[in-house]
């Protein structure tokens, strides 16, 4: 797995193709809006009962990063789980797997606003409202003017190639991670919602590698290129 | 039952006389399916009963009549309101479809009319409701019309389920099936659970020719320009005419193409599925009023609105299928006994052979058809859950009801209860959802755990399932113009143009979910992509154009210009011949295309497309994407096939079938189609989305996470079964390959005469492979350079660059290093690799 290595406010910074940013001075693994028990709160509210498997596989890929990675740290940037209710009802597989990955480095779980009250009783790791590290907030939303931080919550995506793909935003005071869980969608970058937030900055896509692009106001030309490079 | 004097006296006063096929079907006490051309007087045949049962007054609903098309509803609505009025009969005809007020649908509820006109999908949600059962216990008639078009998809099975249902509520229940000229009528009234097949005279001959056109058909496209003048000198000397198109697209360039040279602006209206509404009214309403000397149409127009002024049917591009030009020929002259007038216009040289072929069929009365196959459990599983909506129900009585209806004879009980369990926790081998199930079984009887979920599920109802649109209408609250498709929308900036509704308009920007546009008939527009119905050549006239192409004995039949293409093509590559199997490979727009000309049908070629397209990315060609036509294959890559005989190989090909088919796109998008109508994910709503783009995911998600855990999955095996009826049909892969034991591969140094069509077809696949990655990355790179950047063997200096990080380290792209400066303007078009090798 190649990730991109860059610099940012200072910090060695590493976006994985797998959707995660390695810190590797501080040894520091972050994900965001892993929506653990997804598929149990849509089910729980009388919607549709999807494939339930999807804890299981987001646990999957986060296991193979730290595996190949040996985080001293795992911090999760908010929606970690579907709902507050979700967290309490993880299946026992589900609990004993975070449970093992958990054992021996420090866990954090930053609040979010699917999950705001925070983890169920039988999970590991500390909770969180906001973490400082090296000078960065980590927190679940970025916040406009109180940069610079690191969060999730839009669950950015890039047009690439004609497809869309999970990308890493990094403007001047906000970087912007992907959705790590199964279950998620994306929000183009180019929406203003996202756009204002790393205006001019870079994309790190996520693919079988992780590819830098350039991104630009929502009208900008490299936008507008991008999309029209949908061919084929 | 006889006509009754009244009625005898007014058909009388209409100047008709009854058709024997519509006395016969009032004397007949069973089941029936009748089959009669279009004009015989089809629609009233079937509602003579009752017109005749309802003389002397009725309460509640006694007769049910079903159409494919909204519009057919209505249409037959105006037409019954004569004889009702006429004959002063104690009827309330209503109809009741997607477009009928809510008012009017809560009324319907509770005080039904003695006629309700309506559409399968508004059937099952009516069925839907706990009232059913004292809305339809009255029922002692059902219509149902065009039965030949709703027998083609899911629809038809769903309102079979329907009737099923109908049958349980109000026994004793009869039945009429109306039908056009279909090959197997037999398998058609086995479809509608049984019945006695009435055949009317089928009239004359249609009087049916290709259009003698100035210009000659070009080489490749599909739009017919050239035949304007011949087609405006036709509308000019007929009184009204139907001109079919095969898509919308064309359609709007048609339109467009034909008012542009409307001299004597003779009244030409646009009809297709595409446009709003409200613009497809008016025109249905202009058209009705005799007010339009013709209107362009796709499909939409394909069944039986009854306008009795129409005199020409002008077929422009391949009519694609016997049975439907045949049909499409029918809506010329509605009159019983008088031939009905057809021209047809080729939209390039391909399709030449194509109508050449077809007329034959149509003179030898020579109809295509494929039969079709079981009952899908997609449909049942929608139907059990809308079932458990209307109140608790009982498996078995349930199970035997299903059993009952024409599609579904042969059900397994196994099947129906592995439907019911889906339906009921999701199916899964984890059993997740012991506490959230969606039915649960109280005292023996199933029903929905939370009853709110009822609504949910009537949201969803339905087994069409269309493509992502968005819609269009005039900046500032002007009225809506049409829809466009998401993908197409997505590509457009502010101040490109487009064509929608016949016009030209500029895309201005987005505004609650909708393009706002406003009119610019000054600049080029580009063309709208419309993913509408998609004609698939059928597989007799197929083989009828390779029998023409390949006996230069027979092109005596063929225009001189279409002659002259064929040798052409023998000059610059070769004809293909029974017994041998042509392919070609070719650049075009800086990529490898290789084409196969295999006449196997869509279908078969689609799968040897997936399978050929595993073989090139294990040989490290690079395969990008490919499409199948009837007539050929065409994939495209970025390194060339320079040998045919291993990627078709036949032990490769089958071998390659299970795990490849299982993984590719053709599989998601089936995946897709059946977890939507299964209930297991909701179609999008107009409104509903976007807003929330991040909380909502591709179904590709849930396919692979079902292949990864479950494999075994209810879902996986009917994607599997729908892929194996429509798209796999290995078994004609294998004919083809039989039926042509010699393989002639030709490298050219251009795109032959006989790939050109094939250029522009619709209804390309991906392949997410090592190619479309070293695109990816020829792209990325490309947009750093182009944002000043310098992308080198180090993009990381790219972020140093834009300011932004003062990154080290590894390379990310891993494409080789690139000069600074290069002055050369970036092609529009995404940037080729570097790689593509020249022609051998």
């Amino acid at each position: 797995m190649t990730g991109f290595r860059f610099v940012w406010q200072g910090l060695t910074l590493e976006a994985r193709c797998s959707g995660a940013l390695w810190m590797p001075d501080d040894r520091c693994l972050v994900v965001a809006d892993l929506h653990l028990g997804k598929s149990e709160r849509i089910a729980r509210r009388g919607g549709a009962l999807l494939p339930p498997y999807d804890a299981a596989e987001t646990l999957r890929r986060l296991d193979e990063e730290i595996a190949a990675l040996a985080p001293a740290r795992v911090i999760s940037l908010g929606d970690g789980f579907d709902d507050d209710a979700a967290a309490e009802a993880l299946d026992t597989d589900v609990t004993a797997g975070l449970a093992r990955l958990a054992a021996g480095r420090d866990w954090a779980w930053v609040a979010g606003n699917h999950d705001p009250a925070m983890r169920g009783t039988r999970l590991p790791g500390r909770a969180a409202a906001e973490i400082r590290l090296a000078g960065v907030t980590l927190r679940h939303v970025a916040v406009p003017g109180d940069g610079p931080d690191i969060s999730g919550h839009y669950h950015p995506v890039v047009r690439l190639a004609g497809a869309r793909r999970r990308a890493l935003l990094v403007g001047q005071d906000h970087l912007i991670l992907p959705a790590f869980g199964s279950y998620t969608g994306g929000l183009d970058a180019g929406e203003p919602a996202l756009a204002g937030l790393v205006h001019g900055g870079f994309a790190v896509a996520c693919l079988h590698r992780a590819l830098p692009v350039p991104l630009a106001a929502p009208t900008g030309p490299m936008m507008r290129r991008a999309r029209q490079n949908v061919t084929s | 039952m006889t006509l009754p004097p009244a009625f005898r006296d007014w058909f009388a006063r209409q100047g008709w006389t009854p058709h024997p096929h519509q006395l016969e079907l009032l004397a007949t006490q069973d089941d029936t399916l009748l089959i009669a051309p279009t004009g015989g007087g089809k629609t009233l045949a079937g509602f003579l009963p009752s017109l005749i049962d309802l003389k002397d007054g009725w309460t509640g609903l006694h007769t049910l009549y079903v159409s494919p098309l909204k519009a057919l509803t209505a249409d037959i609505g105006r037409n019954l309101a004569r004889p009702v009025a006429d004959l002063d009969l104690p009827i309330r005809v209503e109809d009741r479809t997607g477009d009928t007020k809510s008012a009017a649908r809560q009324r319907q509820r509770t005080d039904p009319p003695q006629i309700l006109l309506t559409t399968p999908e508004s059937l099952a949600l009516m069925l839907s409701y706990p009232e059913a059962p004292r809305i339809f216990g009255s029922l002692r008639r059902v219509v149902l019309d065009e039965l030949h078009a709703l027998a083609e998809s899911k629809r038809g099975d769903q309102l079979m389920l329907g009737l099923a249902r109908l049958r349980g509520l109000a026994p004793g229940l009869r039945v009429t099936g109306l039908s056009a000229t279909v090959e197997d009528p037999d398998a058609l009234a086995r479809f509608m659970g049984g019945a006695q097949v009435l055949l009317a005279d089928p009239g004359p001959d249609p009087d049916i020719a290709m259009l003698p056109t100035a210009a000659a058909a070009p080489w490749a496209g599909g739009n017919g320009h050239y035949a304007v003048p011949e087609v405006l000198a036709a509308i000019r000397g007929a009184t009204t005419t139907i001109v079919f198109i095969n898509t919308r697209a064309q359609a709007e360039l048609f339109f467009q193409a034909l008012w542009a040279a409307n001299d004597d602006n003779l009244p030409i209206g646009l009809h297709h599925g595409s446009l709003s509404r409200e613009a497809r009214q008016k025109v249905e309403a202009a058209m009705a009023a005799g007010a339009l000397r013709a209107v362009v149409a796709t499909g939409s127009l394909d069944l039986g609105i009854d306008w009795g002024g129409v005199d020409l049917v002008i077929q422009v591009g391949a009519p694609k299928n016997v049975k439907r030009l045949v049909q499409r020929i029918g809506r010329a002259n509605h009159r019983y006994n008088a031939p009905s007038r057809a021209r047809i216009v080729p939209a390039n040289r391909f399709e030449v052979i194509e109508c050449v072929a077809a007329l034959e069929a149509v003179r030898e009365r020579d109809l295509d058809g494929e039969p079709r196959g079981p009952g899908p459990l997609d449909v049942l599983c929608q139907h059990i859950l809308l079932t458990a909506c209307a109140g608790p129900f009982d498996a078995d009585a349930l199970f035997a009801e299903v059993a009952a209806a024409g599609p579904y004879l042969d059900l397994a009980r196994d099947d129906f209860d592995a439907c019911l369990d889906f339906c009921a926790t999701g199916g899964y081998a984890l059993k997740a959802y012991d506490r959230w199930r969606r039915l649960m079984q109280v005292d023996g009887l199933w029903r929905l755990r939370d009853p709110r979920a009822a609504r949910d599920l009537r949201m969803n109802i339905g087994t069409i399932i269309d493509p992502e649109v968005m819609k269009v209408r005039f900046r500032r609250g002007g009225q809506p113009l049409g829809e466009v498709e998401e993908g197409f929308a997505a590509t457009l900036v502010p101040g490109d143009t487009f064509l929608i509704g016949g016009m030209t308009v500029r895309y201005e920007g987005l505004r609650e979910l909708t393009l706002e546009v406003t009119p610019n008939p000054h600049k080029e527009p580009r063309i709208a992509t419309f993913n509408g119905l998609k004609l698939a050549t059928s597989t007799e006239l197929s083989h009828r154009v390779l029998a023409l192409i390949g006996d230069p004995d027979r092109w005596d039949a063929l225009p001189a210009n279409t002659r002259d293409w064929l040798a052409h093509q023998a000059a610059a590559s070769a004809l293909p011949q029974p017994g041998t199997l042509l392919s070609e490979s070719f650049r075009f727009d800086g990529r490898w295309h290789f084409a196969l000309y295999g006449f196997a049908g869509r279908n078969a070629l689609q799968t040897l497309g997936l399978l050929m397209t595993r073989t090139m990315e294990v040989a490290g060609l690079g395969p990008l994407g490919f499409l199948a036509t009837d007539y050929a294959l065409l994939v495209w890559s970025v390194d060339p096939v320079t040998d045919t005989a291993p990627l078709l190989d036949r032990a490769a090909l089958r071998a390659g079938l299970g795990d490849w088919l299982a993984g590719n796109a053709v599989m998601k998008r089936t995946f897709r189609n059946v977890a939507i109508i299964a209930g297991l994910i909701q179609r999008n709503m107009p409104g509903g989305r976007r807003s929330g783009k991040q909380a909502t995911f591709s179904s590709d998600i849930l396919y692979d996470t079902l292949r990864r855990y479950d494999p075994d999955h209810l879902l996986l095996r009917i994607t599997a079964i729908e892929a194996g009826r429509g798209l796999v049909d290995f078994g004609r892969i294998e004919e083809m390959l039989e039926r042509s034991p010699r393989l002639d591969h030709r490298m050219l140094d251009r795109v032959s005469p006989l790939a050109a069509p094939l250029m522009l077809e619709m209804g390309r696949v991906r392949i997410d492979g090592q190619g479309r990655m070293r695109l990816a990355e020829a792209e990325a790179e490309a947009m750093m350079r182009d944002a000043g950047l310098t992308l080198t063997h180090d993009p990381a200096q790219a972020a140093v660059q834009a300011g932004i990080g003062d990154g080290v380290n590894r390379p990310a792209t891993g494409v080789g290093r690139r000069a600074r400066g290069t002055t050369t303007p970036r092609p529009r078009r995404a940037p080729r690799p570097a790689t593509v090798p020249l022609p051998r």
